[in-house]
C-alpha cells in the first residue's frame, strides 16, 4: 500500500512542480481564479437589484449558493486542460517513454497523473470559492448553511473528479493533443447541464437531493477511473502513431462478431445465440432481480403513500370503476389509435435509447431507464389495488400476455446493456478499448436483432389484438 | 545479457515490424543494430524493456522474460530513447534525483549515483540549470545518465546521436564506448555505420522487420565482400605479366601502376607474395590492405535485399 502510495506521489508530485513552474499555465489560472469571484459579485449585486426594481423576488442570500457552484465549476472549465494532456501531451513531448520504460507500475502512472488533474482544478476552484465568501462578507447577506456549503464543496469535488477522470480517458486515448482538446466540450458541456440541474434544486431548496447527485457523480467516476486503468495500456500509448479509423475493417469486424462461424440462420440461433445467452446468464439474473425488487417497492409506495395525497372513498372508487369499464369501449379501437406497428417501433426505439443510455454512462442510465419503467408496472398494480382490483389479476389479465414477450424482451435487452457496461470496464490485455466497444456492442446487436426485435414484434401484435379482449372478457372478475 | 527467438511483433493484424529476430548478446558485448528508418529497431528495442509486447516469440533480458516479467525487465534496462525525453523545467539534478526514485533507489545510492553520473559526463557544473537550457549534446548526455542512474545490466540504446552535430555525437560516443564493462551488455540501435563500426562487437543488420546478417566486423565483411584485398602500388607503370601467386591467393584487379590481391589467408601468404614480387623487381611504393568498411558490407546487403547491383 505504501509503496503503491509513494509511486502515485512520485508521478503526481513531478507533475505538480511541472505546472506550476510554468508561469504560461499558472499566472493566466491565478488570473482567471481571482477576477471571476469579483465579476460574479458585482453581476449578482445588479441582477438582484434589476429584478428588485421591477418586482421580482430575489434575495441575493438565494443565489449565492447558485452563484458559490458556478465559481467553483468556472476554474474547473479551464484547468481541465491539465488532465486532457496527462498521458497525450508527454506523448507529444517526447517525454513518456523513459517513464513507461520505468518499474512504475501502470495504476501509478494513472492515478498520479489523475491526482494532479483532480488536485489542480479543485485548488482553483475553491481558492475562487474562499475569495467569493470574503467579498460577501462586504455585504448584509447570510452565508449558505454548513449542510449547504458541505454540499456545494462536495459537488465541485464531485464535477473535478467526474470531469478529469473522463479527461484522463481520453488522454489515454487520443493520439494528439489537438485530438484530446476537441474532446474537452463531451466533458464540459454535459457537466456544465449537469450543473444547471443542480441549480434547479438549490433555487427549489431539495438539497438531499444534490447529495444523490453527488453520490451519482461519484459512482459514475469510479466506473470512468476502472475503465481508464483497465485500458490503460503502454503499448497503445506508443504504439499509435497515427490512429487510422478503417471504417471498412471495423464494419467487417462487428458482422463477424455478430454472424460468428454460423453457416446459416438455423444455424446461428442453435449454436451461436446459445453462447451469448448464457454470458447474460449472470446479468439477467441480476435485471430480473433488480425488476422484482423494484415491481414490489414502487407498488407499496403507492399502495401506503397515495392515500395520504389522494382521499380514496367509496364513491371515488365507485368512480373511477365505472369510468374504466365505461371506457374499455375504446379497447375495440386500440389498433386505430396505436396500431401494432407503431407499438413494436416505439419499445424498440426504447430498447435503442437503453443502449445509448448505457453507453454512455457504463450502463447506469439504461439501468436507470429500466428501473422507472418496473416502477411504472408496480405503480400501475399498486393504482388497480387501490381502486379496489386485484393486482395480481390486472397483471396477469392487462400486461401477461403480452408482456411474457415484451418482458422478456426488456430482462435480454437490459441485461446486454449492463453486461456490455461491465464489459467496457474489465481489463482485457490483448484488445484496445475501441475493440472492446465494438465487440460489446456486436454482442448487444446480437441478442438484439435475433431475439429482442422478434419477440417485440409478437408482443404489439398481442398488446393490441389480443390483451384488449382477454381484458374485456376477465373484467367483471377482476 | 539479451536472448531473443523468433521475436516478431505485428501491427493491424497485417504489418510485420519485425519479423523473427534470434539474437544473442553476452554481458560485456555492445550489439549495434543496424537498419534504415522503420526497419524494426525501435520496435525491437520496445519490446526488449516489455514497452511492446511480442506477436510471436520470445525475450529474455537479464534472465527475464519480457512477456511475463515486465517489472523486473523495466528495473534491470536503462534506455536511451530516440527523443531524449527530458522534463525541460527540471534541473539536471532534479532529474536524475527524480529518476533515482522512480527506479526505488534510497536517498544514499541516490545522492551517491547522481554525484557520480554527473561528475562522470562533465555534468556537475550545469546540475542546477534547467535542462531546457542545455545544449543538444548535454541534454543526450544526460539522458544517457538517466538511463544510467540504477546501474542497470542491460543498455538499450535507441539512436543515441542522431540528429546531433558532429561534436556533440563524438562525445556521446566517447561516453558510450566508456560504459563498456564486463557485466553490462548493451544494443545501440543506429544507421549511424561509423558509430557501430567505432563501438560494436557484434553487428547486426536489420531490413523490414528481419535480421539479414549478423557477427563480428570481421565476419560480416568476409561473409558479404569476400576475402581481404591488399593492393601493391608502384613508383612507376609496371608489367607484371605472369605471376606464380602463391596458394590462396588471386590477381583481382590490375592496373599499370598497381596490382590489387584477393588473399585467403594473409599472415602465410603475404610474405610469398612480397617475395614473387621482389623476385620481379617490382618497383614497389607500398604494400597494404584495402579498406573495407560497414558502409560497404551495409550498403551491399540492404542492395542484395531490395534486388539491386551494389556499385562499390
Amino acid at each position: 500500500m505504501q509503496r503503491n502510495w509513494q509511486g502515485i506521489w512520485l508521478v503526481a508530485r513531478r507533475e505538480f512542480q511541472d505546472q506550476f513552474r510554468d508561469w504560461r499555465i499558472v499566472i493566466p489560472m491565478l488570473l482567471m481564479v481571482s477576477i471571476f469571484p469579483f465579476v460574479a459579485d458585482n453581476t449578482t449585486r445588479q441582477a438582484v437589484n434589476f429584478m428588485n426594481r421591477f418586482g421580482g423576488d430575489i434575495i441575493l442570500d438565494r443565489l449565492i449558493p447558485f452563484a458559490i457552484l458556478v465559481i467553483g465549476f468556472f476554474p474547473l472549465s479551464f484547468t481541465l486542460l491539465v488532465a486532457l494532456e496527462a498521458f497525450v501531451g508527454e506523448k507529444e513531448r517526447g517525454t513518456i517513454e523513459p517513464l513507461l520504460s520505468s518499474p512504475l507500475e501502470d495504476s501509478h502512472l494513472y492515478l498520479g497523473k489523475l491526482l494532479v488533474g483532480v488536485a489542480t482544478p479543485l485548488l482553483f476552484s475553491y481558492g475562487s470559492i474562499i475569495l467569493y465568501l470574503l467579498l460577501l462578507m462586504r455585504r448584509p447577506v447570510e452565508f449558505p448553511s454548513a449542510y449547504m456549503m458541505t454540499l456545494i464543496l462536495l459537488l465541485t469535488f464531485a464535477h473535478a473528479v467526474l470531469m478529469v477522470s473522463a479527461a484522463i480517458v481520453i488522454s489515454v486515448q487520443a493520439t494528439t493533443i489537438r485530438a484530446a482538446n476537441l474532446m474537452a466540450s463531451f466533458v464540459v458541456v454535459p457537466v456544465a447541464f449537469l450543473l444547471q440541474g443542480e441549480t434547479l434544486l438549490i433555487f427549489w431548496g431539495e438539497e438531499d437531493v444534490l447529495f444523490m447527485a453527488v453520490l451519482g457523480l461519484t459512482i459514475l467516476s469510479a466506473l470512468l477511473i476502472r475503465l481508464g486503468l483497465a485500458h490503460f495500456k503502454r503499448e497503445y500509448l506508443l504504439g499509435r502513431e497515427i490512429d487510422s479509423l478503417n471504417v471498412k475493417s471495423m464494419w467487417q469486424r462487428f458482422l463477424n462478431r455478430v454472424s460468428g462461424n454460423a453457416t446459416s440462420i438455423i444455424d446461428w440461433y442453435r449454436t451461436e445465440l446459445p453462447v451469448t445467452l448464457r454470458q447474460l446468464r449472470q446479468p439477467l439474473l441480476i435485471v430480473v432481480g433488480i425488476a422484482v425488487i423494484t415491481v414490489i417497492t414502487s407498488y407499496a409506495w403507492v399502495v401506503l403513500n397515495v392515500p395520504k395525497f389522494i382521499d380514496i372513498t367509496p364513491n371515488r372508487v365507485h368512480e373511477v370503476q365505472s369510468y374504466v369499464r365505461n371506457n374499455l369501449g375504446n379497447l375495440d379501437v386500440l389498433d386505430e389509435n396505436a396500431p401494432a406497428p407503431w407499438i413494436f417501433l416505439s419499445n424498440v426505439r426504447s430498447m435503442v435509447g437503453f443502449l445509448f443510455a448505457g453507453l454512455i454512462s457504463f450502463s447506469t442510465l439504461g439501468l436507470a431507464l429500466f428501473i422507472f419503467n418496473m416502477a411504472l408496472i408496480g405503480a400501475v398494480l399498486g393504482g388497480a389495488s387501490l381502486i379496489h382490483f386485484s393486482p395480481l389479476a390486472v397483471f396477469a389479465v392487462a400486461i401477461l400476455p403480452h408482456g411474457i414477450f415484451e418482458l422478456t424482451a426488456v430482462f435480454i435487452a437490459t441485461a446486454a446493456v449492463l453486461r456490455t457496461g461491465a464489459v467496457l470496464v474489465t481489463p482485457q490485455p490483448d484488445k484496445s478499448l475501441g475493440e472492446v466497444f465494438l465487440l460489446s456492442l456486436a454482442d448487444w446487436f446480437r441478442v438484439f436483432i435475433g431475439l429482442v426485435v422478434p419477440l417485440l414484434a409478437i408482443a404489439a401484435v398481442i398488446e393490441v389484438y389480443v390483451t384488449p379482449q382477454i381484458i374485456k372478457l376477465a373484467f367483471p372478475y377482476l | 545479457m539479451i536472448e531473443t527467438f523468433d521475436l516478431s511483433k505485428q501491427y493491424n493484424n497485417d504489418f510485420w515490424a519485425v519479423d523473427g529476430v534470434t539474437l544473442t548478446v553476452q554481458p560485456g558485448q555492445i550489439l549495434a543494430l543496424l537498419g534504415q528508418n522503420g526497419a524494426g529497431k525501435t520496435t525491437t528495442v520496445r519490446m526488449l524493456t516489455s514497452l511492446l509486447s511480442p506477436t510471436r516469440g520470445w525475450a529474455r533480458v537479464g534472465g527475464y522474460d519480457v512477456s511475463t516479467r515486465p517489472q523486473e525487465v523495466r528495473a534491470n534496462v536503462g534506455v536511451l530513447t530516440e527523443q531524449h525525453g527530458l522534463y525541460m523545467r527540471m534541473t539536471g539534478e532534479e532529474y536524475l534525483e527524480y529518476f533515482g526514485k522512480v527506479y526505488g533507489l534510497d536517498a544514499a545510492t541516490r545522492s551517491k549515483q547522481r554525484k557520480y553520473l554527473l561528475d562522470y559526463f562533465g555534468l556537475a557544473e550545469a546540475a542546477h540549470r534547467r535542462s531546457g537550457e542545455y545544449s543538444k549534446g548535454m541534454k543526450q548526455k544526460l539522458a544517457l545518465a538517466r538511463a544510467l542512474i540504477h546501474d542497470p545490466s542491460v543498455l538499450l540504446l535507441d539512436e543515441p546521436t542522431s540528429a546531433m552535430d558532429p561534436e556533440s555525437a563524438q562525445l556521446v560516443r566517447n561516453e558510450i564506448s566508456r560504459l563498456r564493462s564486463s557485466s553490462r551488455t548493451i544494443i545501440i540501435c543506429t544507421h549511424n555505420l561509423a558509430e557501430a563500426e567505432a563501438l560494436a562487437d557484434q553487428i547486426a543488420i536489420i531490413y523490414r522487420g528481419k535480421i539479414l546478417l549478423n557477427g563480428t566486423l570481421e565476419e560480416l565483411k568476409r561473409t558479404v565482400l569476400g576475402p581481404v584485398e591488399y593492393e601493391a602500388k608502384f613508383a612507376h607503370e609496371f608489367d607484371a605479366g605472369e605471376l606464380d601467386l602463391p596458394p590462396g591467393v588471386i590477381l583481382a584487379d590490375r592496373s599499370a601502376t598497381s596490382l590489387r590481391f584477393r588473399v585467403e589467408a594473409p599472415q602465410e601468404a603475404n610474405p610469398r607474395l612480397l617475395s614473387v614480387l621482389t623476385s620481379r623487381h617490382a618497383p614497389l611504393v607500398s604494400f597494404h590492405e584495402v579498406p573495407k568498411k560497414l558502409e560497404h558490407v551495409y550498403l551491399k546487403t540492404m542492395a542484395d535485399a531490395q534486388g539491386v547491383m551494389y556499385a562499390a
